[in-house]
């Protein structure tokens, strides 16, 4: 069964059948299915049903194309709770970025990745913004 | 001056540590070229024609001098011995070993620098006005804001992998010293009509290969809003702005596609689910923000000094004649801003060594309670010098070679690194820049031209500013030679514009005789006290166009 890091540990890929966004739209058991996010669409539509999705992949073409950092940063501003996982080509230098817009899972193409990357989990230890994992920026927390 | 706690050393440090990881991967061979690039990128490095260049940088123009002394350290350890000043008040080091950067980031980290964000398709160093704070136009001091707006974009999760780079700039005076309707976001600060602080937003102006002028997205914004404002207009860009190609992904082009009342409400939209969130500001925060940014010890000085300044000035013309050029009026009595031009005849413009930088240092000790400012017209600032002390200073100054008086005239000109350094040139700007401060070596004449702002890029990435310079070089290539286009008639201030191209391109060697032929028919031309500028856009190109080709 393939990998992923899911919250800060490797475990086994349990995902439903994914779907892409218009076919998710459309499906009757969307509840069980999970959905996938190309760079150029809009969210609007997935906006509504977001307490029936049990998974919001995130494709990365790319890494170069930052547009999924902001699709992780307003599913869970309007209050998404479950897993976002990035997919595609990634890489591990942004998973202190991805993880504070809200990213809680991480699916490289290759595996052999996985075990490496654990360690740039905490490359950073304390941040300027609000994020999504410390959602009061340092400003309001200062000492 | 805003002074690191513990929470910025250490975001910092471990800024530093993950850089350095990824330097050592790349090394090994683990870490692909292409994925190292945005990474180095990011942390300020370059690899250029020659070299890598390392671009530090230096958050709205301000250091100390202990940092400017580690800099100067730095550029003899690990570069040869001399330091670049950018146009948007950054320092390149031009020479550094790609292994050896992370021990430099490591350095400037114990003196509160770093290189975060100063390249790559991210949120760049905010600039402002050298004279925050002490000049006599102000209305609001842009520095806290600056600082707000350092902290809020730095290691920004959202926005460090933008379709393109991204700049603000931000004014709180009359005149605009920062050029910010030629950035992504200008911010200007202002007041309403109950004295409250406020700002106006200006967005999609920048230069490179398509050069726009800034209009504006909000009149007067309430100040607590500056960050979620600020973040909405980002998502909007980073969701629309094009990523297919490269010359088309800044924001002005976003801006223009959609125009400025869709692209508007595409950020209103955005912004209703972002205001008044956690990232709203907080009284305390810009109290706290405006505290280190508080008047130095001034001394309180009678009348004297001026007076004494005067008989001194007129005692020695040529000190007179370099206060009058390079100094300015301070806001408190007694005090002058001095500028130091980096423009000497025969050095390429904006460059500095280290004995210069260490001087500095010490005169800033000395004379102007430690604190030194990097301008984007390359050149540093003194910002609060006793008038008393000037005569001292400028014979010490003087004996640096740092006392040319020109700020403001022709040979105190922005020019890029060119074909010299910069692997994208199209043609080198140094030699041209030198050529022309040859060729006007008569300061009386230099000085009757009268304000004048001349600007050099080796091609059209811009980075010499050339459409804003009233007068603007560019490099250009014909089929692998170098030749150079003139425009005329651009500028940075209030009324920016952008110059307009005077006709077919010229030969290097052709240059200074191209120069003399638009600054004779300007003389010509003028009437009275009229400045170049002015003298252009009464009569147009025409006049020029048939001088220089006839
Ligand atoms: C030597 C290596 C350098 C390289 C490879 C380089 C590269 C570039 C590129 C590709 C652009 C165009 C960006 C665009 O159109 O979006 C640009 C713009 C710019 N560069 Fe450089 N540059 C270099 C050095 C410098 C230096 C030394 C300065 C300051 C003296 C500078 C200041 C700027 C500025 C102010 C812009 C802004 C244009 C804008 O805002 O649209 N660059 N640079
Ligand atoms: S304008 Fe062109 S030649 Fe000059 S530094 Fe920028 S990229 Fe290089």
């Amino acid at each position: 069964m393939p990998k992923l890091i899911k919250n800060g540990a490797i475990v086994e890929d349990t995902s439903p059948e994914v779907l892409d966004l218009e076919q998710w739209l459309d499906c009757e058991e969307r509840a069980s299915r999970a959905v996938i996010l190309e760079p150029g669409e809009t969210l609007a539509p997935l906006l509504e049903h977001l307490n029936e999705i049990p998974l919001v992949m995130v494709n990365f073409p790319t890494f170069m194309d930052g547009r999924g950092f902001s699709y992780a940063r307003e599913l869970r501003d309007r209050g998404y709770t479950g897993e976002v996982r990035a997919v595609g080509h990634f890489i591990r230098d942004q998973l202190t970025y991805l993880g504070r817009c809200g990213f809680d899972a991480f699916q490289f193409d290759d595996e052999s990745l996985l075990e490496p990357s654990l360690e740039s989990l905490s490359d950073f230890s304390e941040y300027y913004q609000a994020s999504i994992n410390q959602p009061s920026p340092l400003f309001r927390r200062r000492a | 001056m805003y002074v690191y706690d513990e929470y910025d050393q250490k975001i910092l440090d471990e800024r530093v540590d993950q850089y350095r990881g990824q330097t050592e991967r790349f090394l090994a061979g683990t870490l692909s070229e292409e994925e190292f690039l945005p990474l180095r990128l990011q942390n300020g490095l370059y690899v250029q024609r020659l070299a890598p260049m390392l671009r530090v940088a230096v958050p709205y123009g301000l250091m100390n001098s202990a940092q400017l002394r580690t800099v100067a350290r730095l550029s003899r350890d690990y570069d040869k011995g001399y330091v670049h000043i950018s146009t948007r008040q950054n320092i390149q080091f031009n020479w550094p070993e790609l292994a050896e950067v992370p021990e430099m980031l490591a350095e400037l980290a114990k003196v509160q620098m770093h290189a975060i964000q100063t390249s790559g398709n991210c949120i760049r160093n905010t600039t402002t006005d050298q004279f925050a704070g002490v000049a006599r136009d102000e209305l609001v001091d842009p520095r806290p804001y600056c600082e707000i707006i350092r902290q809020w974009s730095t290691l920004h999760p959202e926005f460090a992998f933008l379709p393109r780079k991204f700049k603000i700039a931000v004014c709180g005076t009359e005149e605009d010293r920062a050029a910010i309707h030629a950035h992504d976001i200008g911010i200007e600060l202002v007041k309403n009509s109950e004295g409250d602080v406020g700002y106006r937003v200006i967005v999609g102006g920048g230069l490179g290969r398509t050069p726009v002028i800034g209009v504006e997205i909000c009149a007067f914004l309430e100040k607590q809003h500056l960050l979620s404002y600020l973040e909405a207009i980002l998502r909007v860009y980073n969701q629309h702005g094009r990523r297919d190609n490269k010359y088309k992904a800044r924001i002005k082009i976003l801006v223009k596609a959609m125009g400025i009342e869709a692209f508007r409400e595409s950020v209103e939209s955005e912004w209703v689910h972002l205001k008044d969130g956690p990232t709203t500001l907080t009284d305390a925060e810009i109290e706290r923000a405006k505290s280190f940014f508080t008047e130095p010890a001034y001394a309180e000085f009678d009348n004297t000094p001026d007076a004494e300044l005067s008989a001194k000035a007129d005692a020695d013309p040529i000190f007179g004649n370099w206060v009058k050029r390079n100094t300015v009026e301070h806001r408190v009595n007694g005090y002058r801003i001095v500028n130091i031009s980096l423009k000497a005849t025969g050095y390429a413009p904006g460059d500095i060594t280290d004995d210069q930088l260490e001087l500095l240092a010490d005169l800033a000790d000395r004379f102007s309670f430690g604190e030194i400012r990097s301008t984007h017209q390359q050149n540093l600032v003194l910002a609060d010098v006793p008038s008393n002390e000037l005569y001292t200073l400028w014979q010490i100054l003087q004996k640096a070679g740092l006392a040319t008086a020109n700020i403001g005239y022709l040979t105190d000109m922005i020019c890029c690194p060119g074909g010299d350094y910069c692997a994208l040139a199209n043609a080198k700007s140094i030699p041209v820049a030198e050529a022309i401060q040859a060729r006007f070596d008569d300061m009386d004449y230099v000085y009757d031209l009268g304000p004048l702002e001349l600007n050099i890029s080796g091609c059209m990435n811009a980075c010499g500013h050339h459409h804003i310079g009233h007068i603007g070089i560019l490099g250009v290539d014909k089929k692998g030679e170098e030749f150079y286009q003139v425009c005329l008639g651009g500028s940075q201030a209030k009324d920016a514009s952008i110059g307009k191209i005077l006709g077919p391109s010229f030969r290097q060697e052709d240059m200074p005789d191209v120069m003399e032929k638009i600054l004779g028919t300007y003389v010509d031309l003028r009437s009275e006290d009229e400045q170049f500028l002015d003298t252009y856009r009464r009569v147009g190109i025409a006049p020029f166009k048939e001088k220089v080709y006839a």
